[in-house]
């Protein structure tokens, strides 16, 4: 992967991505404890901590860690409740291990020298399609044929229906697709960045200008890694209530 | 996305070495710096293309979904069976002792006020029962007072007919002492002008005189 450059500038934005087995070199199987592997359950041991540990002393008046899981928990379960309704709340235990899964992984993928498990389409495929096809039987099982009301606009004039119905399956069937593809895009687009300049840091004449890029990106990134588990989280909360209460 | 990346990145190549050859990059700021980016970025597509992003080096894929299954059922269960219902649970009781306190706040709030009305009605019970006794009191008092002011009237008034019995005697024996001084006098005075003295006479001529001026 390594490349010179005329300014014998050596990039391996790429580089960071590589999925490599965690205990000596071999080929990865499906079973191999990778990076990823170890990134995802340093995921999921920070939200243990979190959310476990954190609220351990089960308070009145909570102490801060105790504190920010309560902010986490009533934030998922707000958006949950508004955007679904109650009856989407039996739904929200999946919606929080959606969030925080991004979260945490997001976040700890800002780590230096850590591995971002979501900015792999693989990872964030599997998350939109278990979403996706939860909601499709989840829509069925609930309404029956009533579901497929949700392609036939029926406040649209007649003969525009059946155009419109293709058009609504279509974008029903991208949902999964702009669903994987925008979070896994954001975290590789910043971290290559990211890695870009700091390529630019060994110049020393630009150094100064990288290191201050570098540290804006970083600001840049913090924020995306908030709003892409957000986004991700409210769109499956839009599409579970598309499935709860498919009437257009 | 990436077949994006991957048709622009040459044209964004050939922009971004002319920039580094020339290198203005600490002159030109900024827009050198955008540039340098595009370029990197230009460049991660361009190197990828040959051995191919790790993104899309399938054979990773299963490894990958596999240990993505099993932390998402990891994740999954923790927090359904153990943050989630606690939380929740935390809350709950929060928001049942916030109402429990508000609630207890008003029940004192009443037992206050009922404790002023009472404070009150006692207030104004005394103050009646005090008017009551100072009502009884001066009446006592009164009868009191207006029994020995008969009294003293009663006594008053025997002491003036005692006095005015004996300013009468009083009187009585002065007007006689006038009355015999008067019969001497006169007496006299007939015997000293000459005159035959009849007793009798001097008397019924002095208290015809007297009669007048005595009474």
């Amino acid at each position: 992967m390594a490349e010179e450059e005329a300014g014998g500038l050596v990039f391996h934005p790429m580089d960071q991505f590589v999925i490599k087995p965690l205990f000596g070199e071999g080929p990865v199987n499906w079973y191999t404890p990778t990076n990823a592997t170890l990134w995802m359950a340093l995921a999921a041991l920070a939200i243990t901590a979190l959310l476990v540990f954190g609220t351990r002393g089960r308070a009145i008046v909570p102490n801060r860690v105790q504190s920010i899981a309560e902010l986490l928990y009533g934030m998922v379960h707000k958006m949950v409740e508004d955007v679904t309704g109650k009856d989407g709340l039996k739904y929200f235990p999946y919606v929080m291990t959606l969030f925080c899964f991004i979260l945490f992984a997001n976040f700890l993928g800002l780590l230096p020298k850590s591995f971002s498990p979501t900015s792999h389409i693989a990872v964030t495929a599997v998350l939109a399609v278990l979403v996706f096809a939860g909601v499709t039987v989840l829509g069925f099982v609930k309404n029956g044929a009533h579901f497929l009301g949700l392609f036939w606009v029926s406040s649209a004039p007649l003969a525009l229906r059946p155009v419109l119905a293709v058009i609504e399956l279509i974008s029903y069937f991208v949902r999964p697709v702009s669903h994987s593809i925008r979070l896994a895009g954001n975290i590789m687009a910043g971290h290559a960045v990211i890695k870009v300049f700091a390529a630019f840091a060994a110049v020393a004449a630009i150094a100064p200008v990288s290191v201050v890029a570098i540290t804006a990106m970083y600001g840049l990134e913090v924020l995306v890694c908030l709003i892409q588990a957000y986004v991700f989280t409210i769109l499956t909360c839009v599409y579970l209530k598309d499935a709860l209460h498919p009437a257009h | 996305m990436f077949s994006l990346l991957q048709q622009t990145a040459p044209v964004v190549v050939e922009e971004s070495e002319t920039v580094i050859i020339t290198e203005s990059a600490e002159a030109a700021g900024h827009g050198a710096d955008a540039a340098h980016a595009v370029a990197g970025a230009a460049d991660a597509a361009h190197g990828a293309s040959a051995p191919g992003m790790p993104q899309l080096d399938f054979t990773t894929f299963g490894n990958q979904i596999f240990w993505l299954l099993v932390i998402l059922a990891v994740i999954y269960w923790v927090l359904s069976r153990i943050a989630l219902p606690r939380i929740g649970g935390v809350i709950s009781d929060r928001q049942g002792a916030i109402t429990g306190d508000l609630m207890a706040a008003e029940e004192f709030k009443q037992k206050a006020k009922e404790a002023e009305a009472a404070y009150d009605k006692a207030l104004a019970d005394a103050r009646a029962e005090a008017g009551k006794i100072v009502a009884a009191n001066k009446a006592e008092i009164q009868k009191e007072l207006d029994a020995a002011i008969a009294h003293a009237d009663a006594e008053i008034a025997a002491r003036a007919a005692e006095s005015e019995t004996r300013i009468g005697e009083i009187r009585a024996s002065a007007v006689e002492d006038a009355r015999s001084v008067a019969r001497d006098v006169t007496a006299a005075l007939v015997e000293n002008f000459g005159g035959k003295l009849d007793q009798s006479l001097v008397d019924a001529a002095v208290d015809q005189r007297l009669k007048g001026a005595l009474q």
